[in-house]
């Protein structure tokens, strides 16, 4: 597959008055054409930041210190200022999380949809209006004729979510970024929202880098599924290796502290104790250490590397080294297990 | 849940209308009826604007209803004065954790300050000792330090705020705890610890929860019984699993569906249900019980198909 976007040994440090934050502390991905890459992490594990540096669209005691970020091999972060503007919201454009801030309420939505034609392309206005119409109906807003001249506090959450991602893709972008674009949505929403990128992603072609802290809509949406934890990657797969054969104690944490309908009552929730680290003075060794049960002396003093799980999935976790002993995983992970076997024995 | 089931708390018919006469009225909460039982919890469903938090707003009294009845523990309290005895009684019984750990710790007090500030105004300690020993055995009921007693909010991540906040609830010693949203603004893997936590300390103290919620597989794991809301009214009230399992309302039966399973073979076959509110409600509906313990909104014809 065509490798449109790599990411290579990322580090960002964040200025603050108690010292340097170091928010991202090398994180390496690629992103092929068509798929949808899903970023999971909680708050704060980077994620967002990740994605910001992909665009340049961070705070201004950022410091992108070390890395590449390959465009078709082309390395956005020696781009001048201008080539970054002709890129952002035309090749790469970003959903952003909040329908309610991310709109100009004083700027008709019509305008607002049809802005970056008219910043990259140089259509004329009354071409980049129709074709705001096209894609505001392509994103299921009901009367679009109409509702052109309409401003923002006139439409509900979903809908004003809905113009959000017509904004983003009325250029057709080759990558585009959704940081929790469905967080702010009621569930009913958040399943259209989701359906209605997927139908996009069809129609159009574009990648998806879709950022989330909620399984369930991983699950839903991606190809592929990457595990943020304190500013690093601790595993990625495809979307099944992820769900059904996690090897990496956070992953396995994080899918088991979800209840899913048929946990009853009777099974206490596994949760993760502790908080994440401060990135002030990230930990000598692993960073998920403190609060993992299955953690080694290994993990308090040297990063694990990723290990090889197969082709297309890799863990950063000490258990897989070769001399690790064996380890029982909690009963939910194991219970995933048998389907990932049922499923191998189906292909 | 006990078989002998005596309600704590009895909603009758209650009506929360705001800008009542004005062009922009709203009825958040639109003729809502039912039991909370001693030492169940008690989830309420719905959507933004469902009106779930107005009626958690209405039941504790932070806003006066429009009309209707809230019994607790057989005394109506709907009509208590806002300042007086017998509301400074209740308010001991029956308290509230609020959904945003950041916006509901005032950041100029002390930790110990915030969680004693219902024993003082209740004056439920005679000495200093006696208060910092009380709020020492709450940080540690909540699974925090005591030793951060003198600390202030900002020290704190949202999860230990949050049991901060449930320290605070407890501190007065309530029969019945709304929490409103209480791990929505939680991370997934500190939603579980608070979960947990409100769970165990229900079984120690017998209390009462009322839990509001949109995240559903959450709301079915912690509740006994869950009212689904949709535009002030309470569509369907059933037993959790009962609900999950046979929902009959086709609005829980969207909500349903729209849920996402962490599991990519579920989401791979799973069939979204849009939901029609026009087909949906008429005239001459109400809540009955059309199944043992199953309650749904419908007209008579409807309830008696079940028959």
């Amino acid at each position: 597959m065509d490798k449109i976007l790599e990411v290579k040994d990322l580090h960002v440090n964040f200025a603050t008055y108690n010292g340097t934050v170091q928010a991202i502390r090398g994180v390496n991905f690629d992103l092929s054409a068509g798929e949808t890459l899903a970023i999971v992490g909680e708050s704060g594990s980077g994620k967002s930041i990740t994605v910001r540096s992909i665009l340049q669209l961070l705070a201004k005691n950022a410091d992108i210190n070390k890395g590449t970020i390959l465009y078709h091999g082309e390395d956005l972060l020696k781009k001048s200022k201008k080539e970054m503007d002709a890129i952002r919201g035309n090749k790469i454009s970003m959903i952003f999380q909040d329908p309610m801030t991310s709109l100009d309420p004083t700027m008709t939505i019509g305008k607002q949809v049809a802005e970056p034609l008219l910043i990259h392309n140089k259509v004329s206005k009354k071409e980049a209006l129709g074709r705001a119409e096209e894609v505001l109906r392509l994103v299921g807003i009901p009367n679009p004729k109409e509702r052109m001249n309409d401003y923002p506090h006139q439409f509900s959450g979903g809908q004003r979510q809905r113009i959000v991602i017509a904004i983003a893709i009325v250029d057709y972008p080759e990558i585009l970024i959704a940081d929790e674009p469905t967080t702010a949505l009621d569930v009913t929403v958040q399943a259209q929202i989701i359906d209605l990128l997927k139908e996009l992603q069809q129609k159009i072609g574009t990648s998806i880098i879709f950022i989330t802290h909620d399984l369930g809509v991983v699950a839903g949406i991606a190809d592929r599924v990457a595990v943020m934890y304190a500013g690093k990657f601790v595993e990625y797969g495809s979307v099944d290796e992820i769900f059904y054969d996690p090897q990496h104690p956070y992953t396995w944490g994080l899918l088991d502290s979800m209840p899913t309908l048929d946990t009853s009552e009777e099974d206490h929730l596994n949760s993760i104790p502790g908080t994440p680290p401060n990135l002030l003075n990230p930990p000598k060794g692993d960073a998920f250490a403190p609060r993992n049960e299955y953690a080694m002396q290994i993990d308090l003093e040297e990063q694990p590397p990723f290990f090889k799980v197969s082709k297309t999935h890799y863990a950063a976790t000490w258990l897989l080294h070769p001399d690790a002993p064996k380890v029982t995983p909690p009963k939910g992970i194991q219970k995933r297990f048998t389907k990932f076997k049922k499923l191998g024995d189906n292909i | 849940m006990a078989e002998d089931k005596q309600a704590i708390v009895q909603v009758k018919h209650l009506k929360q209308y705001f800008n009542i006469g004005k062009p922009n009225e709203v009825k958040a909460v639109d003729d809502v009826s039912f039991d909370i039982y001693k030492g169940e919890t008690f989830g309420l469903v719905g959507e933004s604007g469902s009106g779930k938090s107005t009626t958690g707003r209405s039941i504790i009294r932070l806003y006066d209803p429009t009309a209707g009845q809230i019994l607790f523990n057989g005394q109506d309290i709907s009509k208590i004065k806002s300042h007086g005895p017998q509301m400074k009684k209740f308010r001991r019984e029956m308290q509230m954790i609020f959904q945003d750990p950041y916006a509901s710790l005032n950041p100029r007090m002390k930790v110990k300050d915030i969680i004693a500030e219902g024993l003082d105004v209740h004056g439920l300690t005679s000495s200093n000792e006696e208060r910092d020993k009380r709020v020492r055995e709450l940080l540690d009921m909540v699974h925090l330090n005591p030793e951060h007693m003198t600390r202030y909010p900002y020290e704190f991540s949202g999860g230990q705020r949050q049991r901060i906040g449930i320290a605070r609830a407890l501190a007065v010693d309530p029969q019945f705890i709304i929490a409103d949203e209480p791990i929505s603004a939680l991370d997934v893997s500190i939603q579980a610890q608070v979960v947990n936590l409100m769970q165990d300390i229900q079984k120690e103290q017998g209390l009462t929860y009322m839990f509001i919620a949109h995240d559903l597989s959450m709301v079915k794991y912690i509740s006994d019984r869950i009212a689904v809301m949709y535009h002030g009214k309470i569509v369907e009230l059933a037993d959790a699993d009962e609900i999950y399992d046979h929902p009959l309302h086709p609005y829980t039966k969207s909500l349903l569906s729209a849920i996402p399973v962490p599991d990519p073979e579920v989401e791979k076959t799973r069939q979204r249900i849009d939901f029609d509110y026009k087909s949906s409600f008429h005239e001459g509906q109400k809540l009955q019980e059309v199944l043992p313990g199953h309650f749904l909104y419908c007209d008579d014809k409807k309830a008696a198909t079940f028959k």
